[in-house]
């Protein structure tokens, strides 16, 4: 690259770098409480959490700084704290409350007792207290992209840079942009949306395209029941995802980027707006970066949150005004995209690995995870397990380690049923593909996908019909109603999983859904429509005795659907003296009997489940039946 | 555009030129291929009726063929198991959703539909799948032509025709999934719309949805 003048963008780079160090140094000298405020964070009252520590800290006349951070990935904990205090490691602290807090200040921040016996883990190694990496989670866990996520000051760049935030850049901007692309390519980096698409293929179509306009997109519409990867990531280092799009720009020689979020994701925008503030005053951002002459600018567009904006051609679409509906393809974005010019689009984390590799090379990459799929998958883990959150480890770690040894496995000897990868578009997968490691082609050999990474644990509890069904519903609502099959065959399936659940149908039934099922995955437009199907067709191929019990016996295995079970009071079990369903129920549908037994009209019972609810354990004598048949009682005879 | 290339559709081989698309290239050389929206002279294929399914040699799945340019060599078949079964499937899912009362239909012999179900020897009745349950507005604003939603199969000729040829832009598609329609903007009544009842898009409907009414066919 030319240089304007005589600078040299490393040595401003690292004029820039020495400062931020400094600033960090200086702010290290004292005490530190990095309160994780990140949406998981702040759902969990983690706004409360740094008032009482300020206010704590106030009160002791302390000289302690309270710090807002991302997320620290352990959800399942919110809301959580570090301490940073000179003489001792970082500790981290969970499920912290007033009470709480005011004990670390007393205790730690004004006196010296780290108050061990509330600690999650230490940050860093010591001879006092474990690390996260001495924890099964930490065995299996390996942050890439994640790894300054919930540790630095996601507000000020300087937390960034002095953790050598945007030496990738500078690196990139002293060299060819050709070694850029030559380094993804050799990474053999895919795309974190979903595909697995080489980005380095991508970016040089995009390059091999000639036209002078060229544009990048970051896809932040992440939009799955249950996925928070991306939104984690922009909201706890912007930076990284702002460096990864620069240093694609340089690759592809693009002048102007656009990040595309969701407005559901206020958080995200607000952190993002305020990290492109300061990246442009530092000048990694707009005219001349670095004092080199390639400039690039990036600006935030937020979407609706339509689901279908996710998907390519939409995307664009909806950026150019237009209703937010794909188009065939070809041409792909590459060759015609944003304003008809080539346009890379990738997604949040594709992005974010980019410095990472730039930095640290290609054979670094591709030391973590599998031969044909490298580096890390964040995954969103939630549902029935212990340890939900925010986790990142290479790729080919089995289902079984992530579920057992990084979640901890299922609360309380709960019973694993499914694992549900993907999101809506992905599929449900059984026990006995525990074993499938975690990696593009291995999923969807399994008639899963690796999607953006939603992870749902299931258990008994869970009917796979309900389950396919409430998949079915979100994609049926967020289909754009443009292609056929999408359009009805969504619609019909649907309509037919809907029967199910009632118990209606026969062997015909499933038949004609799975047909219908594998038609739309192979005539619908888009990936929308292609995929919608995967969980309706996965949980036919893995639970296809649970679809046969609700349709032969008219009975839901797993208690759920409504129209299959009834709500009974046991008369053996019932308290004569306690009266707690009676108030719970909001139907007036419980009555005492002649016998001072509960029981339950079955009229007016709406099956809201409050009573099941409300019965003390130690009585438990509210069930549930299905097929909805009461049984013969000898007692009420006696009547 | 106008370099001559050779192509294989059902073992015969046909000439076109590069860059046209397999579906132009097969009715040119009366070559059925079953379509509701295609647009010869739309630069980007709509591709949204998904009935235009081929088989390409080399290609893993079945493509439409209004969105496949041609290339030299290329050897397609019409008719494969898999192309019937998707055009089985999607012809029968927009039939779900479509007012099957031939007899009474203006279009009647004379619609796109009927043509398919011929070529096809398709069942023009409710088959797999039951009718979709739901209201269809009818607009009998305009002076000589009317709108029956109930037979709109949502192909967009009728947009085409009003936007491109007329260019006026009274109609378009709105609502999303299932409640995707044709209306005007704002849901106007025709004759209250800038709609200037040029009759261009009743010319373009290959159903019975916009159709003459009695004694007015030119």
């Amino acid at each position: 690259m030319k240089k304007v003048g005589k600078t040299d963008p490393q040595k401003l780079y690292e004029d820039i770098r020495e400062q931020a160090r400094e600033w960090s140094q200086s702010r290290q000298e004292k005490p530190r409480v990095l309160v994780g405020t990140a949406t998981c964070g702040l759902a969990a009252g983690a706004l409360q959490v740094k008032e009482d520590f300020m206010r704590e800290i106030e009160a002791k006349g302390l000289d302690a700084e309270v710090i807002e951070v991302g997320c620290i990935g352990h959800c399942y904990a919110e809301p959580l704290a570090i301490i940073a205090k000179p003489g001792f490691p970082p500790v981290c602290y969970g499920y912290l409350d007033e009470g709480l807090v005011h004990r670390l200040v007393e205790d730690f921040l004004a006196g010296d007792d780290p108050s061990y016996e509330y600690a999650m883990a230490a940050l860093e190694r010591n001879d006092e207290f474990p690390t996260f990496e001495d924890f099964p989670r930490g065995v299996y866990e390996e942050k890439l992209i994640l790894e300054h996520c919930g540790h630095i000051d996601f507000g000020k760049i300087e937390s960034y840079i002095s953790r050598d935030g945007y030496s990738a850049l500078a690196k990139a901007l002293s060299g060819d942009p050709g070694r850029v692309l030559e380094e993804v390519k050799a990474a053999n980096l895919r795309g974190r949306g979903g595909a697995g698409f080489p980005a380095g293929k991508k970016w040089e179509s995009c390059l091999e395209n000639g036209e002078a306009e060229k544009y990048i997109i970051c896809n932040a519409d992440e939009g799955d029941p249950g996925a928070f990867m991306d939104r984690s990531v922009l909201e706890s280092d912007p930076h990284l995802v702002l460096e990864g799009m620069i240093l694609c720009a340089y690759a592809v020689g693009a002048r102007q980027g656009y990040l595309y979020i969701r407005a559901e994701y206020p958080r995200a925008v607000k952190h993002v707006r305020e990290a492109l503030e300061q990246a442009r005053e530092k000048g990694f951002l707009g005219n001349s970066i670095l004092g080199t002459d390639f400039s690039f600018d990036l600006e935030i567009f937020q979407g609706s949150g339509a689901f279908i904006c996710g998907e390519a051609t939409a995307l664009v679409n909806s950026m150019e005004g237009k209703m937010g509906m794909p188009e065939s393809r070809p041409p792909r974005l590459v060759q015609e995209g944003f304003r008809g010019k080539p346009t890379v689009l990738n997604n949040v984390k594709t992005f974010a690995y980019v410095p990472l590799i730039i930095n640290r090379g290609a054979d670094w990459f591709k030391e973590t995870g599998t031969a044909e799929s490298p580096g890390t998958a964040v995954f969103s883990l939630v549902g029935k397990v212990n340890n939900t959150g925010l986790v990142e480890v290479p790729m080919g770690t089995t289902l079984r380690q992530l579920i057992e040894e990084v979640g901890d496995g299922l609360p309380n000897g709960r019973q694993f049923k499914a694992v549900q990868i993907g999101g809506p578009s992905g599929g449900c997968l059984p026990e006995s593909s525990l074993d499938v490691p975690i990696d593009f082609d291995s999923l969807h050999e399994a008639g899963a996908i690796m999607g953006s990474g939603g992870l749902v644990v299931m258990d008994q509890d869970d009917c796979m019909v309900a389950v396919a069904r409430y998949f079915l519903e979100f994609t049926q609502h967020e289909s754009c109603g443009k292609c056929t099959f999408c359009r009805l065959g969504t619609k019909h399936m649907l309509d037919i999983l809907t029967g199910i659940t009632r118990g209606e149908g026969d062997a015909e039934t499933l038949e004609l859904l799975k047909e219908l099922g594998e038609d739309v995955r192979d005539g619908s437009l888009c990936n929308l429509g292609r995929t919608a199907p995967n969980p309706v067709l996965t949980t036919l191929r893995y639970f296809y005795d649970e679809y046969k019990a609700h349709i032969e016996e008219g009975r839901c295995p797993a208690l759920v659907c409504r129209d299959l079970i009834l709500y009974y009071i046991k008369p053996s079990k019932c308290s004569k003296l306690c009266n707690v369903c009676v108030g719970s129920c909001p139907t007036e549908a419980i009555y005492t009997r002649d016998d001072g037994l509960k029981a339950i009209d079955q009229d007016k019972c709406v099956k809201c489940d409050n009573c099941r609810k409300a019965c003390p354990t130690e009585y438990d004598a509210v069930i549930r039946l299905s097929p909805p048949v009461l049984p013969a009682e000898k007692e009420r005879k006696a009547k | 555009m106008s370099e001559e290339i050779t192509i294989t559709i059902d073992d015969r081989q046909i000439k076109t030129r590069r860059g046209e698309k397999l579906l132009w290239a097969a009715l040119e050389n009366d070559i059925y291929i079953p379509h509701l929206c295609a647009i010869k002279e739309e630069k980007r294929p709509n591709a949204s009726c998904r009935l235009c399914f081929v088989e390409i040699e080399g290609v893993s799945r079945p493509v439409t063929a209004c969105s496949r340019e041609v290339e030299e060599g290329m050897a397609v078949k019409t008719r494969t198991p898999r192309v019937d079964r998707l055009v089985k499937t999607g012809f029968e899912l927009l039939l779900s959703d479509h007012n099957l009362n031939c007899r009474e239909c203006p279009a009647n012999r004379n619609c796109a539909l009927q043509v398919i179900a011929k070529k096809r020897r398709l069942k023009l009745k409710h088959n797999r799948f039951k009718p979709i349950e739901r209201e269809y507005e009818l607009d009998q604003s305009p002076a000589e032509f009317a709108f029956d939603r109930s037979r709109c199969v949502l192909c967009g000729q009728c947009i085409w025709a009003d936007r491109v040829e007329a260019e006026v832009g009274a109609i378009g598609f709105t609502n999303r999934g299932i409640d995707r329609v044709v209306t005007t903007f704002n849901n106007l009544p025709l004759a209250d719309s800038i709609c200037t009842e040029c009759k261009l898009c009743v010319e373009a409907c290959p159903v019975g949805a916009l159709y003459y009414k009695e004694g007015q066919k030119a």
